[in-house]
């Protein structure tokens, strides 16, 4: 275990003797977010059941439309890959104890430098065209999110609003682009930018539906991983989430060190609006802000912001994500359905982080 | 009378009546917000409130045919959310922001799944108050067509100012607000406090729903709000934690929001869509320029945002 970020709640270990291994908190870090999922599957069965719907009829639909077969479970993992990226814009910061939740304004940017620097060698070969989108999507969110880190470095500015505002300023921006210097005329009902042409966008993999844009979100959680747990950078994020005071005492650079994070955090979110321009829609258009930033926000909180956690997350609520339309057509539910059971589930995540050390099974003994 | 005819007077006219009718809700969510920060709590979650506020209101008032009772539902709406904020947040160890954002979610879940079937119909509006009538243009009388919780958001503004300053309970807040452990050395209850606040505070975030759904715009739909419960909580630094401040800051919102619409309405539509931002810049201008890493702000609460 590590000294966890203050913002996450979770509990410092560091006054427990390493010998005795803590499998106990190590039960309880798991044991947690797995108890206060159920805890809102039971509170969103209630609420079903107060619309008049069977609830295991409705958690049954859930499953099928998400896991169900093949090609449903093609379909919910296609969402789960942005979804992991854009946790990370969260998760990253959070290990600082900053709260970051720019993630669909960095997405947005992202796509659109993306497109950009795409339109822009579009004739290049395929490999060519795409790193350059991903290079230009991760520079984008990167620089996006860091200018977020330099106000609140430099000026104090509390970096949860300021984040949050520039995901209006960055929509702004993705209209007046699309509507203006980037739009393609024949694009009549729904403006959006000249197209990427089919060939050079990022494939399926093999015979499935699903795009490498899965493989990018898998390898970049990977990476954080390692970088957050196993480097010595990653310490020193850990250390200054840990004890801001106590990493200045000991010479950290502080506000670099915070100022990369910001910079990987917009990166990995400018990386999910590369892959939804390259790899769904072809083009920037008002779709990219489909909600996978904030989405991403929750992924990042129900997994403690930790990166191998986040996959699995992203997993599950690409799979929710997925079932809305069925939750619509079988049981006229509405889409807002899906809203209702990710804020009970939010609610029951933090309502658990209060619950931590204080439920005796969990205790250590005293060594 | 066209907007041709007084030209640019039109943008003026435009801006204004934006201001006031536009900063209605800004004005409302920032008293709430404002009245939560004093007792030492953020709640970001007003965005869910304002949104449940504006869908209450506009359905009870299309099943009741009364936008005051409409009203009264958004507040009471608003209340209960708070309430939900509230004992998140008095939980030791649950953080403000994240509890924020999870209010947001879960509010507008549950107004866009009860607002769904009042998408369409038209719900009576709250009638307005007419100001104007000593001019024969009909831009000016409409910029003075004034809401009826405009009037009374400006009231609680100056009261608020009055219960903060002079009052028993409000010094009981701001206690609260700069150090838990004195109020409740002098037997204040922080907690009881801090609910109080938090719900009352809601209950005014969900009367500016009211105002968005049935005064203006004036109809209820899923992107009613755009981030304005979200700027409350910058609008409330920028007015330093003070009522009357807030009501200021709120007319300049406003207005800065009806700027792109104005101009369009002239005829000029360059950057129309960039236009749209200029609410979110102009707080972030003013964070840039307000905020300062060296030393706290003047009438920040001393425990804001802390853990008690």
């Amino acid at each position: 275990m590590q000294p966890a970020a203050s913002i996450a709640g979770a509990p410092s270990v560091a006054l427990i003797p390493r010998a005795s291994l803590r499998w106990r908190s190590r039960l309880e870090a798991a044991a947690m977010p797995i108890m206060a999922v159920l805890v809102a599957m039971v509170l969103f069965g209630s609420f079903c059941a107060s619309q008049g719907r069977n609830p295991l009829a409705v958690f049954g639909a859930i499953n099928k439309a998400a896991f169900g077969s093949w090609y449903s479970f093609q379909n919910t993992l296609i969402r789960a890959a942005p979804l992991m990226l854009t946790a990370l814009c969260t998760a990253l910061p959070a290990r600082l104890g900053l709260v970051v939740i720019g993630n669909e304004g960095a997405l947005v940017i992202g796509g659109l430098t993306a497109t950009a620097a795409g339109l822009a060698v579009q004739s290049a070969p395929v490999l060519v065209v795409l790193t350059a989108m991903a290079l230009a999507g991760m520079v984008g969110g990167g620089l996006w999110i860091t200018f977020v880190g330099i106000l609140y470095y430099k000026r104090g500015v509390n970096e949860t609003i300021s984040s949050l505002l520039l995901n209006y300023v960055a929509i702004a921006f993705l209209n007046h682009l699309v509507n203006g210097p980037m739009r393609d005329p024949s694009s009549l009902n729904k403006p959006s930018s000249y197209p990427i042409p089919d060939d050079k966008m990022l494939p399926a993999i093999g015979e499935s539906n699903i795009h490498y844009g899965l493989v990018f979100g898998m390898v970049v959680c990977l990476i954080a991983w390692v970088l957050m747990e196993h480097t010595s950078f990653g310490f020193k994020v850990r250390m200054i989430g840990g004890n801001i005071r106590a990493a200045r005492m000991a010479g950290l650079p502080v506000a670099a060190i915070g100022l990369i994070i910001c910079f990987l955090a917009g990166a990995a979110a400018g990386l999910a609006g590369m892959i939804e321009v390259a790899a769904v829609h072809g083009r920037a258009n008002e779709s990219l802000a489909a909600g996978y930033g904030y989405a991403g926000i929750l992924v990042a909180f129900v997994a403690r912001h930790r990166g191998l956690a986040i996959m699995l997350v992203s997993v599950m609520l690409g799979g929710i994500l997925a079932s809305g339309g069925i939750l619509q057509r079988q049981f006229q539910l509405p889409d807002a359905t899906i809203l209702v059971f990710q804020g009970l589930v939010f609610i029951t995540i933090l309502f658990s982080d209060s619950l931590y050390g204080k439920l005796k099974f969990f205790k250590e003994e005293a060594a | 009378m066209t907007s041709d005819s007084i030209g640019w007077w039109g943008v003026v006219i435009g801006v204004l009546a934006g201001a006031i009718r536009g900063g209605t809700p800004f004005l409302l969510v920032s008293l709430g917000e404002c009245l939560t920060e004093k007792s030492g709590k953020i709640n970001l979650g007003l965005e869910g409130v304002l949104l449940m506020g504006a869908m209450s209101a506009y359905a009870i008032s299309y099943k009741t045919g009364s936008p005051w009772i409409g009203a009264g539902a958004a507040a009471l709406a608003g209340g209960v959310l708070g309430m939900l904020h509230a004992l998140l947040v008095l939980r030791p160890k649950v953080n403000d922001i994240a509890a924020g954002i999870a209010i947001l979610i879960f509010g507008s879940g549950i107004a866009f799944y009860f607002g769904k079937p009042f998408i369409q119909p038209s719900a009576p509006q709250l009638p307005g108050i007419q100001l104007g009538g000593w001019s024969s243009l009909g831009q000016i009388k409409a910029a003075l067509t004034i809401s009826p919780l405009f009037i009374f958001g400006v009231a609680v503004a100056f009261l608020m100012q009055w219960f903060f300053r002079t009052t028993r309970w409000g010094m009981h807040v701001r206690a609260v607000g700069d150090s838990p452990a004195a109020a409740r050395a002098m037997g204040i209850s922080p907690t009881r406090t801090r609910f109080f606040s938090i719900v009352a505070g809601s209950a005014l975030g969900g009367l500016g729903g009211a105002h968005l759904s049935l005064f203006y715009p004036g109809a209820w739909t899923e992107s009613i709000s755009s981030g304005q419960g979200l700027m409350a909580v910058a609008l409330v630094i920028f007015a330093r934690w003070n009522p009357t401040q807030c009501l200021w800051a709120s007319l300049l919102f406003g207005g800065a929001q009806a700027i792109g619409p104005s101009l369009q309405a002239v005829g000029i539509s360059a950057g129309y869509y960039l236009w749209n931002a200029s609410p979110y810049i102009l707080t972030l201008v003013v964070m840039i320029l307000t905020c300062s890493t060296k030393r706290t702000l003047t009438g920040a609460p001393g425990a804001l945002g802390a853990n008690a």
